[in-house]
């Protein structure tokens, strides 16, 4: 695809700002000033200050002495550079590589974008007129090449939209700066009588690079579209991303539902071509308000089933706050896994952990109450209860070690274990009796005690003596007796046998 | 030639059959009457079957006998899991300790548990995981469930094929349910074994409070080296005389 470039020059960047921050500001002169080596150097004037004369550059003093109310204000250091980064991020809306163009310009990679606003004239319109709207004097030029679009957006005077080819006829009656070249070769051809670049462009590269050197002339190539230039986008693009601008604001649920699966549709097939699935995608809705927001999914499985992936995004529109309504959509696959879909079909009529069916119900089910609700445990090799079994991380994850049957273990562990009184006659004999929620039950059978000692790297206490104990109606309980017999223990009710 | 009589029988018998069938209860294939182990209680099935792809319902009254309807179902569902299946439990109180279930034949890593703290939820999740032919069979701990509700998850499975089973735990207000078979599992006191002191293999009272288009009855059961024991009335009789 041809490449088409846009670039953009705040001509008045920080002056506009601080207009913007200040109204009252607009009618008087005023420039940014910074010391640098015992003078004070202009670094920013205001349109007010420039129609008299003030440039950047100048002495402050200077300044001061053609226009006595000249307002001279402290630099911000860094400033520019934040604006940029914060109107380039705002662009992200019309293209989605935007890059900063120091100091004063954005430079948008605009490829197949514009056709989106009716054509580039139009495109060209909306974004320049959207940032004067904002208070930024914006100029603009959409070019085949980084350096025809830098250098009509700041030069050019006639049309700001050059057609494909048309970059070097649009260059040739400018000035040499508009070819972003060092200050000793302006001077240098300033000396020589080059006062527009046709008077040099046609000369052979080994004069002009004997002359000026290397970089001129790579500078000149990449005007021309000989030499590619490559721009470094502000937000790094995401592999797998899809964008639905509405030419309608979009209010309504069924609305979103349609764009959802427009867009999956889209990123699945491109998914799919690469042999990948989706793990987790996100979806963001521009309201025209200016807002953003967006929603997230998960699956446990990386997946490429449409109709699965739509179901979990439906559970998450009630999170969509439409407002006045969205204008643009953009659906990103922010993780993606490699989905083996030999085995996908070999699974399919198997029930188990690996069945496809089951990893959607998990997706739909975490869609809805939470993926913190739904657990699955592995064994852990620890004696103490509490930690003989700990989550799993995945469903494919298998447990490393055996689950233990030679002890009994209780089918319903209590998260706390619950204090009882207890009358135990002999020093480690399971109780004669115990009372449990104000109810007695008689002990009739025992086993134990089971001695678990507590892991003393990870906490302090006292160990427990487990014992297994059955009552007079045949119920089975797991007690344990915290500390040794001779210390007055406490016993406690962890568990109930099957 | 045969007898009126046997033929009118046959008749009655096949159209009984036929009312199964239409009921959505499948015939027995061969050699797969014992598939669930559970000995005499499957006699008390239509076509002497434990029905699989329905719904069953435990009555729960307490913590002993959720612990005790636990162990129960565990062991039925070693057998359901049995071709490497998974299985969905859903639990409002979430204190079923995973270890044990591999006493009763179960790979704890093979069920997927999901905590709630609503019934509503619960219900949700359960007729989801019902609608799943990827699972094997769905366990779910419920406050309490209505006839409407019940039938939903009944329709359910009519698709799948799931097996689930119910733990009910307000036995208050017992409403009537579409579910297949109504239980009680209690614990009973343990028999030694060999005459060893101590706790013998976990002991149940099992009783069968509503089965539809079956006979209700009550055994007592044991869960020993991995399968089911039925205790017969003489065994038992014996047994108490012997322990006075």
């Amino acid at each position: 695809m041809q490449k088409r470039y846009m670039s953009i020059w705040f001509r008045h960047l920080l002056t506009d700002w601080q207009t913007l921050q200040q109204a009252e500001l607009k009618d008087i002169p005023f420039v940014f000033a910074k010391a640098e080596r015992n003078r004070v150097v202009i670094t920013a004037a205001n349109p007010v200050a420039e129609a008299q004369d003030i440039y950047t550059g100048m002495m402050a003093a200077d300044a001061k002495a053609c226009s006595p109310d000249l307002k001279v204000l402290d630099d911000i250091p860094e400033k520019a550079t934040h604006l940029l980064t914060e109107l380039g991020l705002w662009c992200i809306r019309y293209t989605p590589l935007v890059a900063l163009d120091l100091p004063d310009g954005l430079m948008l990679d605009i490829s197949g974008c514009a056709h989106l606003w009716g054509g580039e004239r139009e495109y060209y319109r909306e974004i320049i007129d959207k940032l004067r709207e904002r208070g930024y004097d914006a100029r603009g030029a959409i070019a085949d090449t980084v350096g025809a679009a830098w250098a009509i957006a700041r030069f050019g005077t006639k049309t700001p939209v050059i057609n494909t080819g048309r970059q070097t006829e649009a260059i040739l009656n400018l000035a040499p700066a508009a070819l972003r070249i060092e200050q000793d070769n302006l001077q240098k051809l300033q000396k020589l009588g080059f006062h527009q670049i046709k008077s040099f462009i046609s000369m052979p590269r080994p004069v002009l690079r004997r002359r000026f050197g290397e970089a001129f002339v790579s500078r000149i190539e990449q005007v021309l579209g000989v030499k590619e230039e490559i721009i470094k986008p502000i937000v790094p693009p995401v592999a797998y991303q899809e964008r639905l601008p509405c030419l309608e604001p979009i209010k309504t649920v069924k609305g979103i539902e349609i764009a959802i699966q427009t867009l999956l549709e889209k990123v699945c097939l491109h998914l799919k071509d690469d042999g990948l699935g989706m793990r987790k995608a996100l979806l963001k809705c521009f309201r025209i308000d200016g807002k953003m927001v967006q929603v997230g999914i998960t699956t446990t499985r990386a997946t490429g089933h449409v109709a699965h992936l739509c179901k979990l995004f439906e559970l998450q529109i009630s999170k969509i706050e439409p407002a006045l309504g969205i204008e643009l959509f953009l659906l990103e696959a922010t993780r993606v896994e490699e989905v083996d879909q030999k085995q996908e079909a070999l699974w399919a009529a198997h029930p188990g952990l690996e069945d496809s069916a089951l990893a959607e119900l998990l997706d739909r089910l975490a869609g809805k109450i939470g993926a913190n609700a739904i657990q699955r445990y592995l064994p852990v090799e620890h004696y103490w209860p509490e930690r003989a079994i700990k989550q799993a991380a995945s469903l494919a994850e298998k447990p490393a070690t055996d689950w233990r049957t030679d002890r009994p273990r209780p089918v319903r562990l209590l998260h706390h274990p619950e204090p009882v009184e207890v009358m135990a006659l002999v020093p480690d004999y399971p109780p004669k009796f115990f009372i449990y929620k104000g109810k007695r039950h008689d002990v009739t059978k025992a086993d134990g005690p089971e001695r678990i000692e507590r892991e003393w790297w990870q906490d302090a206490g006292a160990h427990r003596d487990y014992y297994a104990v059955e009552d007079n109606d045949g119920q089975r309980y797991w007690l344990f007796r915290l500390g040794h017999y001779d210390q007055a223990p406490q016993w406690y009710l962890h568990g109930f046998f099957a | 030639m045969d007898m009126p009589g046997t033929n009118k029988s046959g008749i009655i018998d096949k159209l009984r059959q036929d009312i199964l069938r239409m009921e959505g209860y499948r015939a027995p294939l061969a050699g797969t009457s014992q598939v669930m182990g559970l000995g005499p209680v499957e006699h008390a099935f239509p076509n002497r079957v434990f029905p699989l792809g329905t719904v069953h319902e435990m009555v729960c009254g307490s913590t002993e006998q959720a612990a005790a309807s636990g162990g129960f179902v565990a062991g039925l569902l070693s057998v359901l899991m049995q071709q490497g299946g998974a299985c969905l439990w859903i639990g409002l109180s979430g204190n079923v300790f995973p270890v044990s279930l591999k006493t009763f034949g179960v790979e704890p890593e093979r069920i997927i548990f999901v905590h709630l703290m609503q019934n509503k939820d619960a219900l949700w999740v359960m007729e989801e995981a019902l609608k799943c032919n990827g699972l094997s069979a769905v366990v779910a701990e419920l406050k309490e469930i209505d006839f409407k509700q019940s039938r939903r998850l009944q329709l359910a499975v009519e698709q799948s094929r799931v097996t689930g089973f119910i733990l009910r735990n307000e036995i208050k207000k017992m409403s009537n349910t579409a579910c297949a078979a109504r239980w009680k599992v209690s614990s009973m006191p343990s028999e030694p074994v060999d005459g060893l002191p101590g706790i013998g293999f976990p002991r149940w009272q099992v009783e069968l409070l509503r089965v539809r288009n079956g006979q209700p009855g009550n055994w007592v059961m044991e869960w020993a080296e991995g399968r089911f024991t039925t205790i017969t009335r003489d065994v038992f009789v014996e047994e108490t005389k012997m322990t006075g």
